[in-house]
């Protein structure tokens, strides 16, 4: 069963990439972001962070920002989770 | 729909013709809409122009102008500053004749006192500065060069700074920075107006249902 996050992260997802709803439902943990969908630039990912820290109620430092966690859905996630549960 | 321009007034004196995309028929209900700023203005230009559509089939005149440095601007951005472009949206009021204004997300920092006025999802000024350098760090740490915010803010007022492609002057980023909306406007929430800000979309997109909704929101206003 996927956790309040997940479905949060889904939706944010579905927002920013302009998906079909239920498109996202397919992600997991492999699902490729950064560097696999051309329209997830600098610009997109800042775009896509300012909106996790509304949403998430959390806060994310710049120097947090890493390549490995914007790399794969399941990467962004652990992320979000380890964030919140700070 | 057609090109129209205005006078709008140089900081030395003067006045510089500028672009505005207009539906204009001469009637009572005239709404100026200032545009949404820099990157979200790109997201959100074809939704305004559809709520312009819809507010022409409702009998309501609107007028898009641009804002100095910005768009078709001749203007460079750079010179530019936020009291300069509230007074050319000021003069643009007034050459169009509006009656009513809307502010599109950080176009509502710039809509004129003098008029009743609508804010669409209003933003800080410093939320649009902090995602528009969070873009910039991603860009150059890709290309193999790292900043951080506090150097970067630091040329910012100093030097100018470009963000995303917009180079900001000095003068600007220290005006612009503090500024949060007004109060008084009548607020339309993204909420009102159903599904996900069009502004957050990586890509440009559109949204009929939210046109729909936006200009039926302004017509029952406007029509109070």
């Amino acid at each position: 069963m996927p956790d309040q996050t997940d479905l949060l992260l889904r939706r944010i997802l579905t927002d920013v990439l302009g998906l079909k709803p239920g498109q996202a439902d397919t992600f997991d943990d492999d699902t490729g972001l950064f560097g696999h969908l051309p329209e997830l630039d600098s610009m997109a990912v800042a775009g896509l962070l300012t909106e996790l820290e509304d949403r998430l109620d959390i806060i994310i430092e710049d120097d947090e920002i890493e390549g490995e966690m914007l790399e794969t859905y399941g990467g962004l996630l652990a992320f979000v989770e380890a964030k919140r549960g700070a | 729909m057609v090109p129209a321009s205005w006078p709008c007034p140089l900081p030395g004196g003067g006045t510089s013709e500028e672009f505005a995309l207009s539906c204009d028929a001469g009637r009572d209900h005239r709404l100026l809409i200032i545009p949404a700023l820099f990157d979200e203005g790109n997201k959100l230009r074809r939704f305004t122009v559809e709520v312009m559509r819809r507010l022409e089939l409702a009998r309501i005149d609107s007028v898009l102008p641009d804002l100095p440095g910005c768009n078709e601007s001749m203007l460079p951005l750079v010179i530019q500053n936020p009291a300069g472009w509230l007074d050319a949206m000021t003069s643009a009021a007034r050459h169009f004749r509006a009656t009513h204004v809307l502010g599109m997300r950080g176009g509502s920092l710039f809509t004129p006192k003098s008029l009743p006025a609508f804010h669409y999802a209003p933003v800080k000024a410093a939320t649009i500065l902090r995602q528009l350098v969070r873009a910039r760090i991603l860009s150059s740490r890709e290309a193999g060069r790292e900043e951080n915010r506090e150097a970067l803010a630091e040329t910012a007022v100093t030097r100018g700074i470009t963000l995303a492609g917009y180079e900001i002057g000095p003068d600007f980023y220290r005006d612009f920075e503090p500024m949060v909306p007004d109060a008084l406007p009548t607020i339309i929430g993204q909420d009102e107006v159903g599904g996900s800000g069009l502004w957050l979309r990586a890509e440009p997109d559109e949204n009929g249902a939210q046109a729909d909704a936006l200009a039926a929101l302004l017509t029952g206003a406007l029509r109070a």
